[in-house]
């Protein structure tokens, strides 16, 4: 028997750590060669970590949230014959590994050494799956309202730090006493408060925690960034599409197979990579640590989706390389990519400028956050019909408001208005779209 | 004049009073203690500890008594004397070590400690008259922590021959002849110690019974030792006075028309009263609950920020009920979220035999509307009782009829005082007669019997 050791493996050029998002083993588990150990991700993408031999689960390293250096073993496996040890050891003594977080050092250091790397240490940081016990308690204990609810003190002093009114739990143990596990129940939400009659009156105190990981704590991180670091400029304008509105109907009522159905937002992609021909500073990456702007000559429309998981900007790279179909197809490709998780790291990288839309909850205005290092974001807000007076009286018109941010050190207000006049006339007059492209 | 600002003001250094310092020091609250006295309180002070050496003093010298008397034990000894004022001197050694003990606690928690008289000038003033002068201590809260006296009888007003138990545990020699009035737990404390002594001790109670707050089947080995020790119980008696010669106690007993009682100490233990006077509880307006400060389940008055703990705010006057109110109150000023939400607050009555009370009496149980079940094992079955010579007295179990939760725990006999951490814990805890039951108690000790009257309750007791 030996075992076989598992590092974090390298998921991307110059990715030093990676988050562990999930285990789908736990410490005693026989996994299959293949059988997926754990999930990691690294800046966006998530990698399963497959397992590459039969074994069985002896140690688990991080906790999942944590950040693990590339290289750090994460799983010890115990295997028939010899294992991997000598070769991971081998490594780990080549100069400058990524940091390791340090093992919690062990009680006593005077310990005579074990014959074998101990993975003792290791127990410290197995992960403790939460323990919330969906169960609900027997219904033959339950205490009558009214009557004063049983616990012991280390019971009662966690429900009183927590808020919980005890006589609200219902008691699992003899004669109804409430338990522990029945305060976690109650404050996971799983079980009934006592009385039913007061039930959807009783203050729901609980508290759940969830902790912030994974894409969302990307998410959080990256928002976090743009806006305390970018002073954001937000214009609004209201853009008439009645025009490329009947247009788009017309070329759906006609396209080909293989085409798909188009939406608005090909059309505003495709006026943005005429504006950008003309306002060539918005598709950019201001590098503010280096007083450094780097203006692309291609147009990489990163497109804000709606994800299972959370947000993803999946990038439509060279824009300005395709026409409204190529535009259309290419945006239906990567949502679903990134809706079904197929999509790969270098998809969800390299956008230029950004556009987001909520299609029909778009709302009549938003104030988008700027994909740093970018200087701009298009926000597409819902299209209304309105009356519009023109021509002496008034007539129903198509109207969709363009709510759009700017990098204000970059951007001056002046420019961000004729950047987003220019894609107004484009969508106005929907022939130019074709002309100028 | 100096002026003191703090988070938190404690008045009163007693065992509620230094708790609440300790814990809000713990805690992190700037915060000032004052006493007028000692630290330590009554308990420390002037109760429950030189009370508890005296008794002890007093056993010994009993035993001593009980081997020159001959004995199944075969022991002789030649007859014991005893030296009172080098009792008390011991007693003293010991409260100067725990009181000092206190202080130093205070003070390794970062708690200023004012000695002086404190006076509330209003809800978060206090002044404090020390003997360098007087000191304005402002703070944010405040705890009363005040604690009671010794009630006095009008006609017998204290002085050298009429003491209070304060006296009673710093005398020079044993009176030859004790009367003691009130048949409480202080009074028959003291007076089984003094008629161990060798005092001729008579106590006078008023009602028809000694230990009122006690069922019957708990007091009744206590007042069947009375008579072994020689102590006469006068009931239905009223104390009326002293006699004209100041030498004895006039008594009106049960109608019989007044009597006589030679003394030569009269100790008045007919109860203790809330301190609410002398230190401006006027001028704070509080509401107030009969004789006592009004609080609610978290120890708050009606006045904001003004907490009161220990005695004087009501029963039951225990020094143990004080310090978990003082604790709580901490926690509660730091922020934290608390009620006093306690199953029980045991009570212990030193007499020879001790009694323990915890949760509920059965009469009280039926009291509350619980149908129950009650399960009683006397320590004359059991083997570790026998062995020490103290066969009298049993363990009491009172628990729900339904679902055979324990309800109340009480026991009388040699040393049960001990046996109080079970009887609380398995009450705190919720145990049900099973979980008692269940539990293996170490032989040979009496806590054995605290399991088979659970058995017994469940109906299958082992040893009986």
């Amino acid at each position: 028997m030996g075992l076989h050791k598992i590092q974090m493996p390298d998921v991307g050029e110059g990715i030093t750590e990676a988050e562990v998002v999930g285990w789908n083993v736990k410490v005693g588990d026989v996994v299959r060669e293949d059988d997926v150990l754990a999930e990691v991700m690294t800046d966006k993408a998530t990698v399963e970590i497959p397992s590459p031999v039969d074994g069985t689960v002896q140690a688990i390293t991080g906790e999942v949230g944590e950040m693990v250096a590339v290289g750090t073993v994460i799983i010890s496996l115990e295997v028939e014959g010899e294992g991997n040890e000598a070769e991971i050891s081998a490594e780990a003594s080549a100069p400058a590994p990524a940091p390791e977080p340090a093992p919690a050092p062990a009680p006593e250091p005077e310990v005579a050494p074990a014959p074998a790397p101990a993975p003792a240490p290791k127990a410290a940081a197995v992960v403790q799956k939460p323990t919330v016990s969906g169960k609900v308690p027997a219904a033959t204990s339950r205490r009558a309202e009214g009557e004063k609810p049983i616990a012991s003190p280390a019971v009662r002093k966690r429900a009183m730090d927590a808020g919980v009114k005890l006589a609200y739990v219902q008691g699992s143990g003899p004669a109804g006493r409430i338990t522990h596990d029945d305060l976690d129940a109650y404050m996971a939400g799983a079980s009934a408060p006592v009385g039913g009659g007061i039930a959807s009156r009783a203050p729901n105190m609980a508290v759940e925690e969830i902790r912030v990981i994974g894409l969302r704590r990307k998410i959080a991180e990256r928002m976090q960034d743009a806006k305390s670091r970018i002073p954001h400029i937000t214009y609004v304008e209201e853009v008439d599409v009645t025009d490329v509105e009947s247009l788009r109907e017309h070329l759906n009522a006609n396209r080909k197979e293989g085409q798909n159905k188009l939406t608005i937002l090909p059309f505003i992609m495709k006026a943005m990579v005429i504006a950008i021909r003309d306002y060539p500073k918005l598709s950019s990456h201001y590098d503010d640590g280096n007083d450094m702007l780097y203006q692309y000559g291609a147009a990489h429309i990163g497109m804000a989706a709606q994800t299972p998981g959370g947000l993803m900007v999946p990038v439509i790279k060279h824009a300005e390389t395709h026409d409204i179909w190529g535009l259309a197809a290419e945006s239906k490709r990567l949502a679903d990519a990134a809706r079904d998780g197929s999509i790969t790291r270098d998809e969800l990288t390299g956008s230029t400028i950004t556009i987001s839309s909520l299609g029909r909850m778009g709302g009549i205005v938003s104030t988008p956050v700027i994909n740093s290092p970018e200087v701009a974001i298009v926000g597409v807000n819902k299209v209304m019909t309105q009356p519009v007076f023109k021509d002496g009286g008034f007539v129903p018109r198509k109207i969709m408001n363009l709510s759009s941010s700017f990098d204000h050190r970059i951007v001056d207000g002046w420019d961000a208005a004729e950047f987003i006049q220019r894609i107004r006339g484009l969508l106005e007059n929907p022939a130019t779209l074709f002309m100028e492209g | 004049m100096e002026t003191l600002t703090c988070n938190t003001l404690v008045l009163g250094a007693g065992p509620g009073g230094y708790v609440a310092a300790i814990r809000a020091g713990q805690l992190g609250l700037d915060t000032v203690i004052v006493e007028g006295e000692a630290h330590g309180g009554t308990c420390l002070n002037v109760g429950c500890i030189p009370s508890k050496a005296l008794i002890h003093a007093a056993d010994e010298f009993e035993k001593a008594t009980h081997f020159a008397n001959g004995n199944p034990l075969g022991i002789t000894a030649a007859k014991p004397k005893l030296d009172l004022a080098k009792t008390i001197e011991w007693k003293d050694g010991i409260v100067d070590r725990l009181t000092g003990g206190v202080g130093g606690l205070l003070k390794k928690n970062k708690v200023r400690s004012v000695m002086g008289w404190g006076r509330m000038v209003d809800g978060k003033t206090c002044e404090v008259t020390t003997k360098d002068g007087t000191v304005t201590i402002k703070a944010q809260n405040v705890i009363l922590a005040t604690g009671s006296t010794a009630v006095e009888i009008p006609s017998l007003p204290f002085g050298d021959k009429v003491i209070s138990s304060t006296e009673a545990l710093a005398l020079e020699k044993v009176p030859g002849k004790l009367v003691v009035i009130g048949g409480g737990y202080i009074g028959l404390e003291l007076g089984i110690a003094y008629a161990k002594m060798g005092a001729k001790v008579t106590v006078v109670e008023a009602m028809e019974r000694i230990l009122p707050q006690y069922d019957k089947d708990l007091t009744k080995p206590v007042m069947a030792s009375l008579k072994s020790l020689g102590i006469d119980v006068m009931l239905h008696t009223k104390a009326k006075g002293l006699t004209d010669d100041g030498k004895g106690l006039l008594v009106e007993a049960n109608g019989d028309g007044e009597k006589t009682l030679e003394a030569d100490k009269i100790l008045v233990t007919v109860g203790r009263r809330a301190k609410t006077d002398g230190w401006g509880l006027d001028e704070l307006d509080l509401s107030m609950n009969g004789p006592f400060i009004w609080i609610n389940d978290k120890c708050q008055t009606s006045m904001t920020g003004v907490y009161a703990i220990g005695d004087v705010t009501g029963e039951p006057m225990l020094a143990h009920r004080a310090m978990a109110q003082g604790e709580m109150v901490a926690e509660i000023i730091a922020g934290k979220n608390r009620t006093f939400d306690k199953v029980s607050i045991p009570a212990v009555c030193f007499t020879d035999p001790e009694i323990v009370t915890t949760g509920l009496s059965p009469d009280e149980a039926k009291e509350q509307g619980f149908d129950t079940k009650v399960g009683t094992f006397p320590f004359a079955a059991n083997g570790r009782a026998m062995t020490m010579e103290g066969e009298t007295g049993f363990i009491r179990i009172v628990a729900r009829k339904d679902n055979d939760l324990v309800l109340g725990i009480q026991g009388v006999g040699k040393g049960v005082s001990e046996l109080s951490a079970a009887f609380s814990l398995a009450l705190e805890m919720g145990a049900t007669l099973d979980d008692v039951a269940g539990t293996i108690h170490a032989h040979p000790t009496q806590s054995e019997g605290f399991q088979e009257a659970a058995l017994k309750a469940l109906g299958h007791a082992l040893h009986i």
